[in-house]
Protein backbone atom coordinates (compact mmCIF):
# COMPACT_ATOMS: atom_id res chain seq x y z
CA UNK A 1 0.00 0.00 0.00
CA UNK A 2 1.74 3.27 -0.82
CA UNK A 3 0.98 7.00 -1.65
CA UNK A 4 0.35 7.59 -5.30
CA UNK A 5 1.97 10.59 -5.76
CA UNK A 6 1.76 11.49 -9.50
CA UNK A 7 -1.82 13.23 -10.07
CA UNK A 8 -3.58 13.02 -13.51
CA UNK A 9 -4.67 15.90 -14.96
CA UNK A 10 -8.68 15.88 -14.94
CA UNK A 11 -10.84 17.92 -16.91
CA UNK A 12 -14.59 17.22 -16.08
CA UNK A 13 -16.56 16.29 -19.27
CA UNK A 14 -18.27 19.48 -20.43
CA UNK A 15 -22.43 19.38 -19.85
CA UNK A 16 -24.58 16.67 -21.57
CA UNK A 17 -21.35 14.68 -22.50
CA UNK A 18 -21.24 11.43 -20.59
CA UNK A 19 -18.43 11.40 -17.71
CA UNK A 20 -14.40 10.77 -18.88
CA UNK A 21 -13.52 7.34 -19.63
CA UNK A 22 -11.49 6.67 -16.05
CA UNK A 23 -9.91 3.31 -17.43
CA UNK A 24 -8.63 5.63 -19.92
CA UNK A 25 -7.70 8.71 -17.10
CA UNK A 26 -6.65 6.96 -14.04
CA UNK A 27 -6.05 2.84 -15.39
CA UNK A 28 -9.22 1.95 -13.86
CA UNK A 29 -7.83 2.92 -10.18
CA UNK A 30 -10.66 3.70 -7.78
CA UNK A 31 -9.01 6.17 -6.18
CA UNK A 32 -6.16 8.51 -7.68
CA UNK A 33 -4.45 11.70 -6.94
CA UNK A 34 -5.75 14.35 -9.56
CA UNK A 35 -4.63 18.20 -10.74
CA UNK A 36 -8.12 20.04 -11.18
CA UNK A 37 -8.75 22.70 -14.33
CA UNK A 38 -8.01 25.15 -11.26
CA UNK A 39 -4.56 23.75 -10.56
CA UNK A 40 -5.92 22.52 -7.37
CA UNK A 41 -4.84 19.22 -6.49
CA UNK A 42 -7.13 16.52 -5.25
CA UNK A 43 -8.16 12.62 -4.59
CA UNK A 44 -10.96 11.75 -7.01
CA UNK A 45 -13.01 8.81 -5.86
CA UNK A 46 -14.71 7.30 -8.94
CA UNK A 47 -15.38 3.42 -7.65
CA UNK A 48 -18.88 2.53 -6.64
CA UNK A 49 -17.81 0.79 -3.18
CA UNK A 50 -14.94 3.18 -2.76
CA UNK A 51 -17.35 6.08 -3.41
CA UNK A 52 -20.14 4.59 -0.70
CA UNK A 53 -17.30 3.72 1.89
CA UNK A 54 -15.66 7.32 1.38
CA UNK A 55 -19.45 9.30 2.04
CA UNK A 56 -20.19 7.31 4.68
CA UNK A 57 -16.98 7.91 6.71
CA UNK A 58 -16.84 10.74 9.27
CA UNK A 59 -13.41 10.87 8.58
CA UNK A 60 -13.80 12.92 5.42
CA UNK A 61 -14.93 16.47 6.50
CA UNK A 62 -17.59 18.92 4.68
CA UNK A 63 -16.67 21.45 7.69
CA UNK A 64 -13.06 21.56 6.60
CA UNK A 65 -13.93 21.60 3.12
CA UNK A 66 -15.88 24.72 2.56
CA UNK A 67 -14.13 25.95 5.81
CA UNK A 68 -12.65 29.68 4.39
CA UNK A 69 -9.64 29.67 2.38
CA UNK A 70 -10.72 26.35 1.09
CA UNK A 71 -13.94 27.36 -0.43
CA UNK A 72 -14.16 27.70 -3.84
CA UNK A 73 -16.43 30.61 -4.87
CA UNK A 74 -20.37 29.83 -5.15
CA UNK A 75 -22.28 27.57 -2.91
CA UNK A 76 -19.53 26.19 -1.60
CA UNK A 77 -18.71 29.70 -0.42
CA UNK A 78 -22.38 30.16 1.28
CA UNK A 79 -22.50 26.45 2.56
CA UNK A 80 -19.95 26.93 5.78
CA UNK A 81 -22.09 26.47 8.85
CA UNK A 82 -25.54 25.21 6.63
CA UNK A 83 -26.32 21.52 6.57
CA UNK A 84 -24.60 20.94 3.55
CA UNK A 85 -20.64 22.17 4.74
CA UNK A 86 -20.81 20.87 8.25
CA UNK A 87 -20.32 17.44 10.03
CA UNK A 88 -21.97 15.57 12.86
CA UNK A 89 -22.74 16.42 15.19
CA UNK A 90 -23.87 19.96 14.28
CA UNK A 91 -25.04 18.90 10.62
CA UNK A 92 -27.10 16.13 12.89
CA UNK A 93 -28.77 19.02 15.06
CA UNK A 94 -29.56 20.88 11.57
CA UNK A 95 -30.44 18.08 9.77
CA UNK A 96 -33.06 16.70 11.82
CA UNK A 97 -34.87 20.28 11.76
CA UNK A 98 -36.09 19.02 8.75
CA UNK A 99 -35.86 15.64 7.90
CA UNK A 100 -39.12 14.62 9.13
CA UNK A 101 -40.13 17.54 6.55
CA UNK A 102 -38.61 15.75 2.88
CA UNK A 103 -39.26 12.02 4.07
CA UNK A 104 -40.50 9.33 1.68
CA UNK A 105 -43.93 9.65 3.38
CA UNK A 106 -44.68 13.40 4.01
CA UNK A 107 -43.26 14.16 0.22
CA UNK A 108 -45.98 11.23 -1.04
CA UNK A 109 -48.72 13.76 0.51
CA UNK A 110 -47.16 16.17 -2.23
CA UNK A 111 -47.66 14.25 -5.01
CA UNK A 112 -51.28 15.18 -5.78
CA UNK A 113 -50.12 19.07 -5.63
CA UNK A 114 -46.93 18.04 -7.50
CA UNK A 115 -49.39 16.96 -10.70
CA UNK A 116 -51.79 19.62 -10.57
CA UNK A 117 -48.67 21.88 -11.06
CA UNK A 118 -47.87 19.94 -13.78
CA UNK A 119 -51.27 19.86 -15.33
CA UNK A 120 -51.39 23.91 -15.16
CA UNK A 121 -48.34 24.34 -16.56
CA UNK A 122 -48.94 22.36 -19.43
CA UNK A 123 -52.11 24.08 -19.35
CA UNK A 124 -50.22 26.78 -20.08
CA UNK A 125 -47.84 25.69 -22.42
CA UNK A 126 -50.40 24.67 -24.52
CA UNK A 127 -52.35 27.21 -24.92
CA UNK A 128 -49.46 29.48 -26.22
CA UNK A 129 -48.13 29.33 -29.73
CA UNK A 130 -45.29 27.15 -30.27
CA UNK A 131 -42.68 26.55 -29.87
CA UNK A 132 -41.85 26.67 -26.17
CA UNK A 133 -39.18 27.21 -23.76
CA UNK A 134 -39.56 24.16 -21.91
CA UNK A 135 -36.88 25.96 -19.02
CA UNK A 136 -39.14 29.00 -18.29
CA UNK A 137 -42.94 27.33 -18.99
CA UNK A 138 -42.32 24.27 -17.12
CA UNK A 139 -38.81 22.49 -16.10
CA UNK A 140 -37.65 25.47 -13.35
CA UNK A 141 -41.39 27.04 -12.39
CA UNK A 142 -42.45 23.38 -11.34
CA UNK A 143 -39.84 22.29 -8.70
CA UNK A 144 -39.70 26.23 -7.57
CA UNK A 145 -43.35 26.31 -6.91
CA UNK A 146 -43.42 23.48 -4.82
CA UNK A 147 -40.19 24.89 -2.43
CA UNK A 148 -41.52 28.09 -2.45
CA UNK A 149 -45.24 26.85 -1.28
CA UNK A 150 -43.41 24.22 1.19
CA UNK A 151 -41.57 27.36 2.59
CA UNK A 152 -44.89 29.52 2.39
CA UNK A 153 -42.90 32.33 0.37
CA UNK A 154 -44.77 33.88 -2.02
CA UNK A 155 -45.52 33.06 -5.54
CA UNK A 156 -45.19 36.60 -7.08
CA UNK A 157 -41.19 36.71 -5.51
CA UNK A 158 -40.10 33.63 -7.85
CA UNK A 159 -38.37 35.60 -10.43
CA UNK A 160 -37.05 37.13 -8.07
CA UNK A 161 -35.47 33.73 -6.56
CA UNK A 162 -34.43 32.19 -9.88
CA UNK A 163 -32.31 35.70 -10.52
CA UNK A 164 -30.15 35.27 -7.38
CA UNK A 165 -30.49 31.36 -7.25
CA UNK A 166 -29.11 31.78 -10.72
CA UNK A 167 -26.28 33.78 -9.64
CA UNK A 168 -25.36 31.85 -6.57
CA UNK A 169 -25.57 27.98 -8.06
CA UNK A 170 -25.45 28.37 -11.67
CA UNK A 171 -22.20 30.25 -12.69
CA UNK A 172 -19.43 30.07 -10.40
CA UNK A 173 -16.82 31.60 -12.78
CA UNK A 174 -18.93 34.84 -12.26
CA UNK A 175 -17.23 37.60 -10.45
CA UNK A 176 -17.64 37.10 -7.05
CA UNK A 177 -18.65 40.64 -6.01
CA UNK A 178 -21.91 39.53 -8.29
CA UNK A 179 -22.24 35.81 -5.91
CA UNK A 180 -22.16 37.69 -3.00
CA UNK A 181 -25.02 40.37 -3.55
CA UNK A 182 -26.88 37.95 -4.69
CA UNK A 183 -26.60 35.93 -1.43
CA UNK A 184 -26.48 38.83 0.49
CA UNK A 185 -30.18 39.82 -0.96
CA UNK A 186 -31.53 36.83 -0.71
CA UNK A 187 -30.18 35.98 3.20
CA UNK A 188 -31.85 39.72 3.65
CA UNK A 189 -35.50 38.84 1.65
CA UNK A 190 -35.46 35.29 4.62
CA UNK A 191 -34.97 37.84 7.44
CA UNK A 192 -37.63 39.76 6.24
CA UNK A 193 -39.92 36.85 5.87
CA UNK A 194 -38.69 35.19 8.86
CA UNK A 195 -39.77 39.17 10.48
CA UNK A 196 -43.57 38.37 8.68
CA UNK A 197 -44.42 34.96 9.78
CA UNK A 198 -42.90 35.55 13.56
CA UNK A 199 -46.26 37.87 13.69
CA UNK A 200 -48.53 35.64 11.28
CA UNK A 201 -47.76 32.12 12.08
CA UNK A 202 -48.83 29.58 9.17
CA UNK A 203 -48.88 26.61 8.03
CA UNK A 204 -45.21 25.72 6.10
CA UNK A 205 -42.13 25.13 7.03
CA UNK A 206 -40.50 28.30 7.53
CA UNK A 207 -42.40 28.80 10.38
CA UNK A 208 -41.74 25.51 11.99
CA UNK A 209 -38.22 26.14 12.10
CA UNK A 210 -39.21 29.48 13.60
CA UNK A 211 -40.88 27.71 16.26
CA UNK A 212 -37.72 25.57 16.72
CA UNK A 213 -35.58 28.47 16.99
CA UNK A 214 -38.05 30.29 19.47
CA UNK A 215 -39.24 27.32 21.37
CA UNK A 216 -36.55 25.30 21.91
CA UNK A 217 -33.40 26.89 21.08
CA UNK A 218 -32.24 24.29 18.47
CA UNK A 219 -30.84 26.82 15.83
CA UNK A 220 -29.40 30.08 15.72
CA UNK A 221 -31.28 33.39 13.91
CA UNK A 222 -28.39 32.85 11.46
CA UNK A 223 -28.72 28.78 11.07
CA UNK A 224 -32.52 29.29 10.53
CA UNK A 225 -32.26 32.01 7.49
CA UNK A 226 -29.17 30.48 6.29
CA UNK A 227 -31.16 27.16 6.17
CA UNK A 228 -34.38 28.61 4.21
CA UNK A 229 -32.12 30.07 1.81
CA UNK A 230 -30.35 26.98 0.94
CA UNK A 231 -33.58 24.63 0.78
CA UNK A 232 -34.70 27.64 -1.42
CA UNK A 233 -31.57 27.35 -3.70
CA UNK A 234 -31.19 23.70 -3.51
CA UNK A 235 -34.75 22.93 -4.61
CA UNK A 236 -34.34 25.07 -7.88
CA UNK A 237 -32.19 24.19 -10.28
CA UNK A 238 -31.18 20.70 -9.63
CA UNK A 239 -35.02 19.68 -10.54
CA UNK A 240 -35.11 21.86 -13.11
CA UNK A 241 -32.20 20.95 -14.96
CA UNK A 242 -32.63 17.00 -14.11
CA UNK A 243 -35.99 17.35 -16.48
CA UNK A 244 -34.07 18.90 -18.85
CA UNK A 245 -31.04 16.94 -19.17
CA UNK A 246 -33.18 13.47 -18.89
CA UNK A 247 -35.86 14.82 -21.63
CA UNK A 248 -32.64 15.09 -23.66
CA UNK A 249 -31.54 11.44 -23.02
CA UNK A 250 -34.78 10.42 -23.76
CA UNK A 251 -35.15 12.06 -26.97
CA UNK A 252 -31.85 10.53 -27.94
CA UNK A 253 -33.25 7.26 -27.52
CA UNK A 254 -36.65 7.08 -29.32
CA UNK A 255 -36.91 3.28 -28.58
CA UNK A 256 -36.85 4.09 -24.39
CA UNK A 257 -39.26 7.24 -24.82
CA UNK A 258 -41.54 5.11 -27.07
CA UNK A 259 -41.38 2.03 -24.00
CA UNK A 260 -42.56 4.88 -21.52
CA UNK A 261 -45.48 5.84 -23.80
CA UNK A 262 -46.19 2.44 -23.99
CA UNK A 263 -46.05 1.71 -20.02
CA UNK A 264 -46.61 5.04 -18.05
CA UNK A 265 -45.71 2.37 -15.27
CA UNK A 266 -42.43 2.16 -16.28
CA UNK A 267 -41.83 6.09 -15.23
CA UNK A 268 -40.50 5.13 -11.57
CA UNK A 269 -38.22 2.55 -12.67
CA UNK A 270 -37.05 5.12 -15.81
CA UNK A 271 -36.31 7.76 -13.00
CA UNK A 272 -34.35 5.78 -11.51
CA UNK A 273 -32.22 5.09 -14.27
CA UNK A 274 -32.49 8.57 -15.93
CA UNK A 275 -30.64 9.86 -12.35
CA UNK A 276 -28.18 6.80 -12.81
CA UNK A 277 -27.21 8.04 -16.06
CA UNK A 278 -27.64 12.16 -16.06
CA UNK A 279 -24.66 14.03 -14.86
CA UNK A 280 -26.23 17.27 -13.41
CA UNK A 281 -22.99 19.13 -12.65
CA UNK A 282 -19.13 19.30 -12.99
CA UNK A 283 -17.41 18.51 -9.75
CA UNK A 284 -19.85 17.30 -6.44
CA UNK A 285 -19.28 18.77 -3.00
CA UNK A 286 -15.50 18.11 -1.49
CA UNK A 287 -14.44 16.53 1.55
CA UNK A 288 -11.14 16.98 3.41
CA UNK A 289 -9.83 13.88 5.59
CA UNK A 290 -9.13 14.38 9.34
CA UNK A 291 -6.86 11.29 9.00
CA UNK A 292 -4.82 8.82 7.25
CA UNK A 293 -7.33 7.38 5.63
CA UNK A 294 -7.46 3.84 3.63
CA UNK A 295 -9.68 3.96 0.44
CA UNK A 296 -9.83 2.07 -2.51
CA UNK A 297 -5.82 0.82 -2.23
CA UNK A 298 -4.46 3.53 -1.47
CA UNK A 299 -3.97 5.31 1.44
CA UNK A 300 -5.20 9.62 1.48
CA UNK A 301 -3.29 11.18 3.87
CA UNK A 302 -4.95 13.57 6.58
CA UNK A 303 -5.97 16.93 5.33
CA UNK A 304 -6.02 16.40 1.34
CA UNK A 305 -8.61 17.28 -0.64
CA UNK A 306 -11.33 14.61 -1.70
CA UNK A 307 -14.08 14.85 -4.17
CA UNK A 308 -16.19 11.48 -4.95
CA UNK A 309 -17.23 11.03 -8.37
CA UNK A 310 -21.16 10.34 -8.56
CA UNK A 311 -21.54 9.98 -11.75
CA UNK A 312 -18.60 8.03 -12.75
CA UNK A 313 -19.42 5.81 -9.75
CA UNK A 314 -23.18 5.18 -11.48
CA UNK A 315 -21.08 3.86 -14.44
CA UNK A 316 -18.88 1.23 -12.69
CA UNK A 317 -19.43 -2.27 -14.33
CA UNK A 318 -19.42 -3.95 -11.32
CA UNK A 319 -22.64 -2.88 -9.85
CA UNK A 320 -24.23 -2.30 -13.62
CA UNK A 321 -24.23 -4.61 -16.14
CA UNK A 322 -23.37 -2.64 -19.72
CA UNK A 323 -23.02 0.74 -17.90
CA UNK A 324 -23.30 2.65 -20.68
CA UNK A 325 -26.27 1.58 -21.84
CA UNK A 326 -29.71 3.51 -21.26
CA UNK A 327 -32.68 1.42 -20.29
CA UNK A 328 -35.20 2.20 -19.08
CA UNK A 329 -36.53 -0.98 -17.43
CA UNK A 330 -33.17 -1.11 -15.47
CA UNK A 331 -33.20 -1.69 -11.71
CA UNK A 332 -30.76 1.28 -10.88
CA UNK A 333 -32.14 2.36 -7.71
CA UNK A 334 -28.72 1.89 -5.94
CA UNK A 335 -27.59 4.39 -8.13
CA UNK A 336 -25.50 7.85 -6.21
CA UNK A 337 -26.73 10.86 -8.08
CA UNK A 338 -28.15 11.36 -4.70
CA UNK A 339 -25.20 10.89 -2.69
CA UNK A 340 -25.37 8.66 0.33
CA UNK A 341 -24.50 9.03 4.23
CA UNK A 342 -25.41 11.98 6.53
CA UNK A 343 -25.18 14.14 3.34
CA UNK A 344 -27.73 11.96 1.30
CA UNK A 345 -29.80 14.44 -0.43
CA UNK A 346 -32.35 16.14 1.76
CA UNK A 347 -34.62 16.62 -1.41
CA UNK A 348 -34.31 13.35 -3.08
CA UNK A 349 -37.58 12.20 -2.32
CA UNK A 350 -39.25 15.27 -3.73
CA UNK A 351 -37.18 14.79 -6.31
CA UNK A 352 -38.33 11.59 -7.44
CA UNK A 353 -41.88 12.63 -6.77
CA UNK A 354 -41.34 15.85 -8.67
CA UNK A 355 -39.54 13.97 -11.59
CA UNK A 356 -42.12 11.36 -11.57
CA UNK A 357 -44.76 13.74 -12.06
CA UNK A 358 -42.94 15.86 -14.46
CA UNK A 359 -42.70 12.91 -16.59
CA UNK A 360 -46.17 11.71 -16.24
CA UNK A 361 -47.14 14.85 -17.40
CA UNK A 362 -44.77 15.37 -20.66
CA UNK A 363 -45.23 12.07 -21.89
CA UNK A 364 -49.11 11.75 -21.29
CA UNK A 365 -50.33 15.15 -22.84
CA UNK A 366 -47.87 16.41 -25.08
CA UNK A 367 -47.24 12.98 -27.82
CA UNK A 368 -44.63 13.88 -30.44
CA UNK A 369 -42.82 16.32 -27.81
CA UNK A 370 -39.29 16.68 -29.64
CA UNK A 371 -36.77 19.99 -29.59
CA UNK A 372 -37.25 22.76 -31.84
CA UNK A 373 -33.81 23.07 -32.56
CA UNK A 374 -30.94 21.17 -33.30
CA UNK A 375 -29.21 19.46 -30.00
CA UNK A 376 -25.82 21.16 -31.20
CA UNK A 377 -27.54 24.53 -31.17
CA UNK A 378 -28.71 24.27 -27.02
CA UNK A 379 -26.75 26.28 -24.77
CA UNK A 380 -25.50 25.73 -21.39
CA UNK A 381 -24.73 28.73 -18.93
CA UNK A 382 -21.14 28.77 -18.09
CA UNK A 383 -19.98 27.93 -14.73
CA UNK A 384 -19.85 24.58 -13.27
CA UNK A 385 -21.39 23.57 -10.26
CA UNK A 386 -25.27 22.87 -12.40
CA UNK A 387 -25.28 22.17 -15.97
CA UNK A 388 -28.20 24.83 -16.25
CA UNK A 389 -29.66 24.93 -20.23
CA UNK A 390 -30.23 28.56 -21.01
CA UNK A 391 -33.19 27.56 -23.16
CA UNK A 392 -35.06 24.36 -24.11
CA UNK A 393 -37.21 25.14 -27.28
CA UNK A 394 -39.65 22.29 -27.77
CA UNK A 395 -42.39 21.49 -30.04
CA UNK A 396 -45.61 18.77 -29.89
CA UNK A 397 -48.05 17.26 -32.09
CA UNK A 398 -48.18 15.93 -35.58
CA UNK A 399 -44.66 17.60 -37.00
CA UNK B 1 -32.70 0.62 33.09
CA UNK B 2 -34.42 1.62 29.56
CA UNK B 3 -33.84 -0.63 27.14
CA UNK B 4 -34.51 0.73 23.76
CA UNK B 5 -34.99 -2.17 20.42
CA UNK B 6 -34.47 -0.89 17.09
CA UNK B 7 -35.59 -2.38 13.80
CA UNK B 8 -35.23 -1.16 9.94
CA UNK B 9 -37.98 -2.23 7.59
CA UNK B 10 -36.15 -2.72 4.63
CA UNK B 11 -39.13 -3.09 2.17
CA UNK B 12 -39.15 0.95 3.29
CA UNK B 13 -34.85 1.18 3.54
CA UNK B 14 -33.77 3.60 -0.14
CA UNK B 15 -30.54 2.52 1.27
CA UNK B 16 -29.64 6.05 1.80
CA UNK B 17 -26.67 4.47 4.39
CA UNK B 18 -27.55 7.92 6.92
CA UNK B 19 -28.02 5.78 9.73
CA UNK B 20 -24.67 3.62 9.01
CA UNK B 21 -22.55 6.95 8.84
CA UNK B 22 -24.51 8.38 12.12
CA UNK B 23 -24.16 5.44 14.03
CA UNK B 24 -21.34 3.16 12.86
CA UNK B 25 -21.91 0.89 15.33
CA UNK B 26 -25.58 0.27 15.59
CA UNK B 27 -26.46 -0.20 11.96
CA UNK B 28 -24.65 -2.47 9.31
CA UNK B 29 -25.80 -2.74 5.25
CA UNK B 30 -26.60 -6.03 3.62
CA UNK B 31 -25.53 -6.51 0.28
CA UNK B 32 -28.12 -5.22 -1.48
CA UNK B 33 -27.28 -2.12 0.77
CA UNK B 34 -30.70 -2.51 3.28
CA UNK B 35 -30.08 -0.98 6.83
CA UNK B 36 -30.49 -3.48 10.18
CA UNK B 37 -29.19 -3.15 13.85
CA UNK B 38 -26.36 -4.81 14.60
CA UNK B 39 -27.40 -5.65 17.68
CA UNK B 40 -31.75 -5.46 18.50
CA UNK B 41 -31.87 -4.34 21.87
CA UNK B 42 -29.27 -1.71 23.10
CA UNK B 43 -28.99 0.92 26.23
CA UNK B 44 -30.01 4.28 25.17
CA UNK B 45 -28.06 5.79 22.54
CA UNK B 46 -28.43 8.86 21.37
CA UNK B 47 -26.95 8.56 18.24
CA UNK B 48 -29.25 5.81 17.68
CA UNK B 49 -32.26 8.49 17.99
CA UNK B 50 -30.89 11.10 15.58
CA UNK B 51 -30.12 8.19 12.82
CA UNK B 52 -33.90 7.42 13.47
CA UNK B 53 -35.33 10.51 13.61
CA UNK B 54 -32.59 11.79 9.94
CA UNK B 55 -34.09 8.59 8.34
CA UNK B 56 -34.95 10.01 5.10
CA UNK B 57 -37.48 6.95 4.33
CA UNK B 58 -38.97 6.75 8.64
CA UNK B 59 -37.62 2.85 7.75
CA UNK B 60 -36.32 2.74 11.63
CA UNK B 61 -37.96 1.83 13.92
CA UNK B 62 -37.00 2.66 18.44
CA UNK B 63 -39.40 1.28 21.36
CA UNK B 64 -39.14 0.83 24.72
CA UNK B 65 -37.97 -3.04 24.98
CA UNK B 66 -40.12 -3.48 28.23
CA UNK B 67 -43.28 -1.65 26.97
CA UNK B 68 -43.11 -1.75 23.51
CA UNK B 69 -43.71 2.30 23.10
CA UNK B 70 -42.23 4.55 20.61
CA UNK B 71 -39.14 6.23 21.51
CA UNK B 72 -39.87 10.47 20.71
CA UNK B 73 -37.70 11.31 18.22
CA UNK B 74 -37.08 14.46 19.09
Amino acid sequence: MTVDSSPVKFTPARPGQPPPDLRTISGGRPVFRAELPDGRIAWLVSGYESVRQMVIDQRFSRALAVAPGRAQPGFEMSAAGSISGTDPPEHTRLRKLVASAFTARRVEALRPRVAAIVSQLIDAMTGRPQPADLVASFSLPLPAQVICEMLGVPAADLEQFHAWSDAIIGDWQRDSDEIMTAAVELYGYFVTLIENKRAQPADDLTTALIAARDDADRLSEHELTAMCCGLLIAGHETTANHINLSLLLLLDHPGQMAALRADPGLIPTAVEELLRCTRLGGLPPARVTTDDIQLGGVVIPAGELVIPLYSTANRDPSVFTSPDRFDVTREAASHLAFGAGVHYCLGAQLARVELQEAFRGLIGRLPGLRLAIPASDLEFKPGMAIHSLRELPVRWGEP
Amino acid sequence: MTRWRISVDKSLCIGSAMCVAIAADRFVLDERQRSGPVEAEIDPDELVRDAAASCPSEAIGLVDADTGQRIDLD
